[in-house]
């Protein structure tokens, strides 16, 4: 018997090599006293050292583990997004409340198994490394939504992700069986001729599979209708990992919805198109009218959130090379926009009874210009307004959309960001033109105004460079990408080429 | 060159964030007077018979979106560039000899002002210009609504300002749609590029022409405001510091009708033929309405405010009537109208400062003891309403001139706003300064001479007033070539009326109206 042995490509696998023994060595060093308080710095030395293997693969093409996983230029773009942001994730979770309730350790060790499943995500190019990578994504992210053990809210959120994203995920896989049983295969390529080339064309049962996946799919990005966990869990969960779910999940799971639909189902792209950008333009309505009427910060970046998912869905249902380029040039520049945000909020969290509350940045104009001009700086650039990644990100859509004869979804795109204006402003208005004076003297209460078990009010949180230097840094991206985009906008299109070259 | 234009307000506003709060108005006042010096010395250098680009710039500036960093100097930019210039000066020494909250910031929103402003005027690449034209309304919405006044009874500040930016930016979202449409459709599946003068000359097909009309033109008419357009103008107006009101309804309003000679007169020539009526319906309409609310209006600001609506529909009848004169008359008006909205907008707020109200039922008498304030509100008021021997008469001139002999019906109702504007700036001028005024008490703070601090901002726009009187030829001679040639992508013909405006060839002979026009070019000195 000739038994071939499987070819093992180490250099290849290296970053995921490399989160593992991280997320394995954080975990044990909440054991050992002396590694105690070195939970952050290992997790950032793991971060770090997985980018630099990421970037030492970039410009590589090649399937690992028997065709299981790609590594190409997608898969990288969007790992490292994932990684910058659980770096950024990482530092401000500095003094995190939930860090001390749920053990330094463990919840830097969920946090990596969580990017692990990112990268492992943007790679998959099989249906069962692609359940298994989503997974893997998930579960650390449920238990990390309920870290805040002592805050209702906290647990909540938590049990909240769970339930639904247990629905998405079992929707999901049952979309999976469906293709797999219409085309007998699990690897995306073998899809894709099964559909194209054994008479299953527009086969219902094809049919049933693409929507069900495409609804999971949904679910993971928070496309309405099936947004309806995000406010809630947005709000609930501790801000660091807020910002995490908000950025990383975003951009794993739209990297594999590219890959799935434009490689696998490619074959069937005249049928979910027009049903993608429908999702898409209802996205776009319901997040921003949703966004209107929100007080809390958090829960208006949460349905902010849907309505981006709905312009960078755009990208996906064009098709194209420059839809994959446009989706991650918008995912790396959402990145920067909203760790900006989620910092100032997080800042604000621990200096303000007020909780995310819109009234705890008001008056932050003059009272904390380092902290208002990364907010402000955000919101203008979630609005897409010029001299911004956002503008340059919106622009790259819309190109992408008429490119692809989907003018119309770029005209909602238009409408929704004139919408969207009316919510990103009000909270500009009310760091600058609003006297603050409040929060000054709402600051003796050391017990946050709604719920008793919030945050008590930290003194001393005016002198965080924590806080205040991953802020300007984000802002800084934030404006320096909308002035010389040319970088980011290559750093895209090395992507887009990737999956279509 | 150009290049130092766009930049040197932006730097000098990021220079004065570090200064100390006393010098940064006057750092910033400076500002504005190199950046005036640069924009004269192109001014200076310009080559007046040409009609193309001059101090050109092309730089490839996001290559795989075939954005360019683009700019350039035509005769339709070019004295719009010095009205900026000089109504900026003009807003940041009105400010800067008063006290501002956090005035760093203040003035380097204003710096930043004008670099977006100059930039949407000197900007060839059709996404660089959306990008400066929307980049214009953030500083604008923070001057507004940070050191704008909440109205009792009406919407604060804040929320004025963001009526206005969601106004404004419903049209500049829609445009930037088209104008990547528009790149697309032209490029047709080849090379993309954004440059103006490259969609122009591989044209569009008039299916597409027609959306793409209205999604730019109605970004313009937003920002003009045009009527039926108009609903953020009124709160924004009374919510507006007045400093910044100075530039805002001096240069703002003419960057929408410079777009159109810019942008949908080159770019979509079919179209704005077929919707040429409609525009014109739209502009006679901004002309009775803002005459009419001008005259029942009792608040100064909105008074100034509704003229402008009045005045911008003459403009952008001007450049509809799709013939040279038209566009050359609506060129001279926007500068015309700049110089006079500008002083007077001065004037109001001397007299807001003085006497306490924006209401001209409670002001008056002020010429009593005031007649050099006096003299110069008469001057730009006779100017406003387009007195003989002023600019803004014979820029309406061209314009009636032109649309007489492309649509007659719509130039006698549009001769109604000549007249009625007469009585808007008379009716203002008498309350503020003739008028006894209502309590004895008021007329004793309020009659006194103005400062010379006041005069330094407010004579040398009216001396620009007065020169232009003197002197239109200066701008209608530099931009007849480029207005020629912009017209003449609309009519397709070789369109000898533009002669007119040049007035140096006898091929204008040929134009039965020519006779008429002889006795304006020998009034001059």
């Amino acid at each position: 018997v000739n038994f071939q042995e499987p070819v093992i490509d180490y250099a290849g696998l290296a970053p995921i090599i490399a989160l593992t023994v991280g997320l394995c060595v954080v975990l044990l060093s909440a054991v050992f006293k002396p590694l105690k308080r070195g939970a952050p710095a290992l997790t950032l030395l793991t971060l770090a050292s997985t980018a630099g293997l990421l970037i030492w693969q970039w410009g590589e093409s090649k399937s690992l583990i028997t065709g299981a996983l790609r590594l190409d230029d997608l898969a990288i773009s969007i790992s490292l997004i994932a990684i910058l942001t659980a770096g950024f994730c990482v530092v401000i979770s500095t003094r995190e409340r939930a860090v001390e309730e749920a053990g330094s350790g463990e919840y830097h060790a969920l946090l990596i198994g969580s990017v692990l499943g990112m990268v492992l995500l943007s790679q998959a190019q099989n249906l069962v490394t692609f359940f298994v990578a989503l997974e893997t994504l998930s579960i650390p992210l449920y238990i990390l939504c309920a870290t805040n053990l002592r805050r209702e809210g906290s647990l909540e959120s938590g049990l909240k992700y769970l339930i639904i994203g247990s629905l998405g995920s079992a929707t999901l896989l049952y979309g999976m069986a469906f293709l797999y049983g219409g085309t007998g295969s699990t690897g995306f390529e073998g899809i894709a001729i099964g559909i194209a080339h054994n008479g299953m064309l527009g086969d219902p049962l094809i049919l049933i599979g693409i929507a069900m996946c495409a609804v999971g799919l949904a679910f993971k990005t928070s496309i309405a209708p099936f947004h309806q966990w995000t406010p809630d869990v947005y709000q609930g969960a501790p801000t660091p990992i807020t910002s995490f779910m908000a950025v990383a999940t975003k951009a794993a799971a739209f990297a594999v919805f590219l890959r799935f639909f434009d490689v696998a189902l490619g074959p069937q792209v005249a049928e979910w198109q027009p049903a993608l950008a429908v999702l898409a333009a209802i996205s776009i309505v319901v997040g921003n009218v949703g966004a209107l009427g929100q007080d809390s910060l958090k829960r208006m970046l949460g349905y902010s959130g849907v309505a981006q998912a709905g312009y960078m869905l755009g990208g996906i249902v064009v098709a194209s090379e420059a839809g994959v380029s446009s989706l991650v040039f918008y995912l790396a520049g959402y990145a920067f926009m909203n760790l900006a945000a989620f910092t100032v909020i997080v800042a604000r969290e621990r200096e303000t009874p007020f909780g995310d509350s819109i009234r705890s940045v008001q008056g932050l104009g003059a009272e904390r210009p380092l902290l208002a001009w990364p907010l402000t700086i955000a919101m203008l650039a979630l609005a897409g307004l010029p001299a911004t990644v956002g503008f340059i990100g919106k622009l790259y859509l819309i190109e992408a959309l008429v490119e692809g004869d989907y003018t119309w979804l770029a005209v909602f795109i238009a409408v929704g960001t004139m919408i969207s204006l009316a919510y990103y402003l009000r909270v500009v208005a009310a760091m600058w033109m609003r006297p603050g004076g409040e929060t000054v003297a709402g600051a003796t209460p050391a017990i946050a105004g709604a719920s008793p078990e919030a945050d008590p009010v930290d003194p001393d949180a005016r002198r965080r460079w924590y806080l205040v230097g991953p802020a300007l840094l984000a802002a800084a991206a934030t404006v320096f990408f909308g002035v010389i985009p040319q970088p980011l906008v290559e750093f895209a299109a090395r992507a887009g080429a990737s999956l279509f070259g | 060159m150009i290049n130092a234009l766009l930049w040197a307000p932006l730097a000098f506003g990021i220079v004065g964030l570090f200064l100390p709060k006393r010098a940064t108005g006057w750092w910033a006042t400076l500002g504005a007077v190199v950046t005036l010096g640069i924009a004269i010395s192109i001014a200076v250098g310009f080559d007046s018979g040409s009609s193309g680009l001059q101090h050109a710039v092309d730089v490839s500036w996001i290559s795989g979106l075939g954005v360019d960093y683009s700019l350039g100097i035509d005769g339709l930019n070019l004295f719009l560039i010095l009205l900026t210039a000089v109504l900026w000066i003009g807003g940041i020494a009105f400010a800067a000899f008063r006290e501002q909250e956090r005035p760093q910031l203040f003035f380097f929103l204003m710096l930043v002002a004008e670099t977006a402003t100059l930039g949407s005027f000197l900007a060839q690449d059709l996404l660089l210009f959306v990008l400066f034209f929307d980049f214009m309304l953030v500083p604008f919405y923070f001057l507004f609504g940070s050191w704008g006044s909440d109205r009792e009874g009406g919407p604060t500040a804040a929320a004025a300002t963001l009526k206005m930016m969601i106004f404004t930016l419903i049209g500049s979202l829609l445009m930037l749609v088209a104008a990547v449409a528009a790149a697309i459709i032209s490029a047709d599946g080849g090379h993309l590029t954004f440059s103006i003068a490259a969609i122009q000359q591989q044209g569009l097909g008039v299916g597409s022409q027609r959306w793409l009309f209205w999604f730019f033109t109605a970004a313009f008419l937003v920002k003009m405001p045009a009527f039926l357009l108009h609903g953020w103008m009124p709160d924004a107006y009374r919510a507006a510091p007045l400093p910044v009101l100075v530039v805002f309804s001096g240069v703002l309003a003419k960057v929408g009708a410079y777009g159109f000679l810019r942008v949908v007169l080159p770019l979509f020539p079919d179209a704005t033929i077929e919707f040429q009526e409609v525009v014109l319906v739209i502009a006679l309409a901004s002309i009775l309405y803002g005459s009419v609310m001008a005259f029942t209006q009792t608040n100064m600001r909105l008074i100034a405010g509704y003229s402008s609506v009045a005045q911008l529909g003459f403009i952008t009848a001007g450049i509809f009537a799709l013939r040279a004169d038209g566009a050359d008359g609506a060129i001279l008006q926007m500068v015309n109208h700049g110089l006079v909205v500008a002083p007077l907008f001065v004037i109001v707020a001397i007299l807001v400062e003085r006497t306490g109200t924006e209401d001209i039922r409670e002001v008056g008498g002020m010429a009593l003891r005031a007649p050099v304030l006096a003299a110069l509100f008469l001057i730009v008021a006779l100017a406003t309403l387009a007195m003989p021997g002023s600019a803004n008469f014979i820029g309406e001139f061209y314009i009636l001139n032109g649309l007489f002999q492309a649509k007659i019906v719509f130039a006698f109702v549009a001769i109604s706003g000549v007249a009625m504007s007469a009585y808007y700036a008379l009716r203002l001028y008498q309350h503020a300064m003739h008028n006894r005024p209502p309590s004895q008490q008021n007329n004793g703070i309020a009659s006194r001479e103005i400062g010379w601090r006041d005069g330094i901002v407010l004579a040398p726009l009216v001396l620009c007033i007065l020169a232009l009187a003197l002197y239109p030829q200066l701008i209608l001679h530099r931009t007849a070539p480029t207005v020629q040639q912009t017209v003449a992508s609309v009519t397709g013909g070789s369109a000898p009326e533009a002669q007119l405006a040049s007035n140096n060839g006898p091929t204008g002979l040929k134009r039965p109206n020519n006779g008429r026009l002889r006795p304006i070019d020998r009034e001059e000195p």
